[in-house]
């Protein structure tokens, strides 16, 4: 450490790594299904790309957490975004390749990707 | 990236109580699910709630578990880690309501409480720099160094109104000011990490939860007052803190935040530590430095002072930790928020052990002025088994006792001082109506005679007499006269003994005259203990009418004076009876009283 600046990249890296270890009502969550029907049906890589998805972006706002069975388990995997003062959105039969497109457009952008969701799917079943 | 943070409290109550267990258990079970790489297990400092340890809490949810076992790891690990369902029947039960879990901040031990000098306690590993560094760790130095001149710093502390921690309440922009103003040359900055009244563990926690901020406090101090050498002294007896603190100081180096041309603007630095065998007189200042220069630690006149001639007759400046530990936070966000919290003589925060009859034991820090009656009863959850409080002891072996009618005195130094107690370093012991006064002054003379150095003659045998005269009041043995001997011999301690440690040992005994004079009273004039404590002030009889003659007591009594005819009532002879009690727990019928 051979400067200031360097201390201050370094708090920055370090930072992001941190970043869940607060209690904030401010930040978006990102919630995948994860009980026996979720994780049956592959929710557990899309848990983990969006973990990454995240990191790589260093986005300390958003949380990614999991939940129990909503009750759609015929959609799984499910996962869900939560918003402060926005309504909830949901996306259905998530893979991980879809991951990096709802966080771009969703998470970053903040417009939900649309065929993703419940209700693009329900119209087409 | 881990998408889920494991914090297990690694903090001296915690780790006591098997949370080393609790994350060998964690890791364990994480590697068999195959979530070591998405979840990070961090063993971290003291939550404060040392009471309901050990504490696990789960992030990003926050969940807070208390009283958590190895055995239970298992459970959080398939149903919180993996399926994301917080187990509810191991939360901490006051954040837990019908349908909603709680915020940890709006319990009521937390409620009330601000942390600044535990700010990282329980939130960062404190053996990772890298964590302390993302809290915005080392930046205070940082801007000393680059943005602020000597001069600067030490104003900004002088504007805080930051007194010292560790119990004087001495100005700490005024000590390092006067350590400044020395000419040039090699000066030291020293850390009292010699916590030693019974009860008091804020320093060790601050130095177990967030050792770093120690470190750089000091360095930001050295750089003020013109030092490139600073020493910690801490107890041996903190094995926890002493480790924390080399590991800390070695990865300070490696990075360069502590040893030569600190950050590339010069500035050298560096920091050792030197550890105390234990002797409660060591943690005055004097004494405290002839240990560091490797001689028997006894105190020393003043002046000089030490800002004058310190440590190896050096100007030197010594804080106690927790003073440091407010150090960085004032340099980075101004001395008009430090100040902004607090009373107007004593700014800030203070960190006080909350310990004895109460329900959350541990550690809780408040702002300046706050209410003894919202730490004890609110913060402290009150007093178990609906026993009624009878006084609050603060500062230890040189604090008072506050009666239940100071209850609302905001605290803060001076309050305390005009109440006949002090601050102290924080330690706060709360006493209900079972605790006789008299038995405590004597309990804390015992400590101050065993800890007296030795060097002068009102401490070494003054507090022998002290505790002599206290003993005879608490066997009966004493008479009116000696009351006034032992106050007139408190005064006589106190206004000629060498060191603090002596001139403030007879506070246990002035305040408890002061506010129990009548628990004094009884005990000379009418032989009794009204709390029921005085052994050889009580009888212990059998009511006959409640004896069934069942013989229980009479064949545990130790010295065989319990006698009697089975289904007849027994009696106790007197002369032989050694109090022990063993008959009133033994007995079935509640026939044998104390009193």
């Amino acid at each position: 450490m051979k400067s200031l600046a360097e201390l201050q990249a370094l708090r920055e890296e370090m930072k992001n790594k941190i970043g869940i270890r607060h209690d904030s009502d401010t930040g978006i969550r990102i919630v995948v299904g994860m009980a026996t029907c979720g994780i049956a049906a592959g929710a557990r890589p899309v848990l983990a790309a969006f973990t990454d998805e995240v990191a790589k972006r260093g986005l300390t706002h958003v949380s990614v957490g999991q939940t129990g069975c909503i009750g759609i388990c015929q959609y799984e995997p499910v996962v869900e975004v939560y918003e402060p003062g926005k309504e909830k959105v949901t996306y259905v039969k998530v893979t991980p390749e879809m991951v990096p497109t709802i966080v771009s457009q969703h998470i970053v952008n903040g417009s939900p990707v649309t065929e993703y969701t419940i209700g693009a799917s329900g119209a087409k079943a | 990236m881990y998408r889920s943070h494991v914090l297990v409290c690694g903090g001296t109550g915690c780790t006591s109580s098997g949370s080393g267990r609790i994350v060998t258990a964690f890791e364990r079970e994480l590697e068999a699910a195959g979530l070591d790489k998405e979840i990070k297990v961090i063993k971290t400092g003291c939550f404060g709630l040392c009471a309901l340890g050990p504490i696990v809490v789960v992030y990003p949810e926050g969940a807070f578990y208390s009283q958590v076992k190895a055995e239970d790891v298992p459970e959080i690990v398939e149903e919180h880690l993996l399926k994301g369902r917080i187990v509810r029947r191991l939360l901490y039960s006051e954040t837990v309501e019908e349908d909603t879990v709680k915020s940890l901040n709006e319990t009521d031990f937390y409620k009330k409480q601000k942390r600044v000098a535990l700010k990282n306690c329980g939130v960062i590993d404190p053996e990772n720099i890298n964590e302390y560094i993302a809290y915005d760790g080392y930046m205070a130095l940082g801007k000393a160094l680059t943005e602020m001149t000597p001069e600067e710093v030490i104003q900004c502390i002088s504007d805080s109104g930051l007194r010292g921690r560790g119990g004087g309440g001495f100005p700490t922009g005024k000590k390092w000011s006067f350590a400044a103003a020395q000419p040039k040359g090699v000066k030291y900055v020293c850390c009292n990490a010699d916590e030693g009244d019974p009860g008091a563990f804020m320093d060790r926690s601050i130095l177990e939860g967030d050792p770093h901020v120690v470190l750089e406090a000091m360095a930001i101090a050295g750089d003020a007052i013109g030092a490139q050498q600073g020493y910690i002294y801490v107890r041996a007896e903190y094995p926890i803190a002493v480790k924390r603190l080399q590991v800390a100081i070695g990865q300070a180096r490696e990075m360069g935040l502590l040893g030569k041309n600190i950050l590339g603007t010069g500035f050298d630095f560096d920091i050792d530590i030197r550890l105390g065998a234990g002797a409660f007189v060591c943690g005055e200042e004097t004494a405290l430095m002839t240990s560091i220069e490797g001689r028997r630690g006894e105190p020393r006149p003043r002046p000089p002072f030490p800002a004058v001639k310190g440590l190896f007759g050096k100007p030197t400046i010594l804080n106690n930790v927790e003073t440091y530990a407010n150090v960085p936070q004032i340099i980075l966000n101004g001395p008009e928020w430090f100040a902004s919290m607090g009373t107007e003589k004593s700014k800030g925060t203070k960190v006080f052990a909350l310990g004895g009859k109460i329900h959350n034991t541990g550690l809780v820090e408040v702002p300046m002025g706050t209410t003894l009656r919202e730490i004890v009863e609110e913060i402290g959850g009150g007093i178990p088994n609906g026993k009624k409080f009878k006084a609050a002891q603060t500062g230890g072996p040189s604090g008072g006792c506050i009666p239940a009618e100071h209850l609302d005195v905001p605290v803060d130094y001076d309050n305390l001082i005009a109440i006949g107690s002090m601050m102290g370093s924080g330690g706060l012991i709360v006493m209900d109506e079972d605790t006789c006064m008299v038995d405590i002054a004597k309990f804390f003379l015992e400590f101050t005679v065993d800890e007296s150095c030795g060097k002068c003659t009102p401490c070494r045998i003054g507090t022998k007499r002290l505790y002599e005269l206290l003993d005879k009041i608490t066997k009966g043995k004493a008479d009116m006269e000696d009351l006034d001997k032992l106050e007139t011999l408190c005064y006589h301690i106190k206004e000629n003994a060498l060191c603090g440690l002596g001139q403030t040992a007879p506070n246990p005994v002035l305040s408890t005259l002061k506010y129990f004079r009548d628990e004094y009273v009884a005990h000379i004039v009418e032989k009794r203990c009204p709390a029921g404590v005085c052994k050889e002030l009580l009888t212990i009889q059998i009511l006959p009418e409640k004896c069934r003659g069942c013989t229980l007591c009479a064949k545990n009594c130790p010295t065989g004076a319990i006698t009697g005819k089975v289904k007849e009532p027994h009696v106790i002879d007197t002369e032989k009876c050694v109090k022990c009690g063993v008959c009133i727990e033994k007995c079935r019928f509640g026939a044998i009283v104390k009193r």
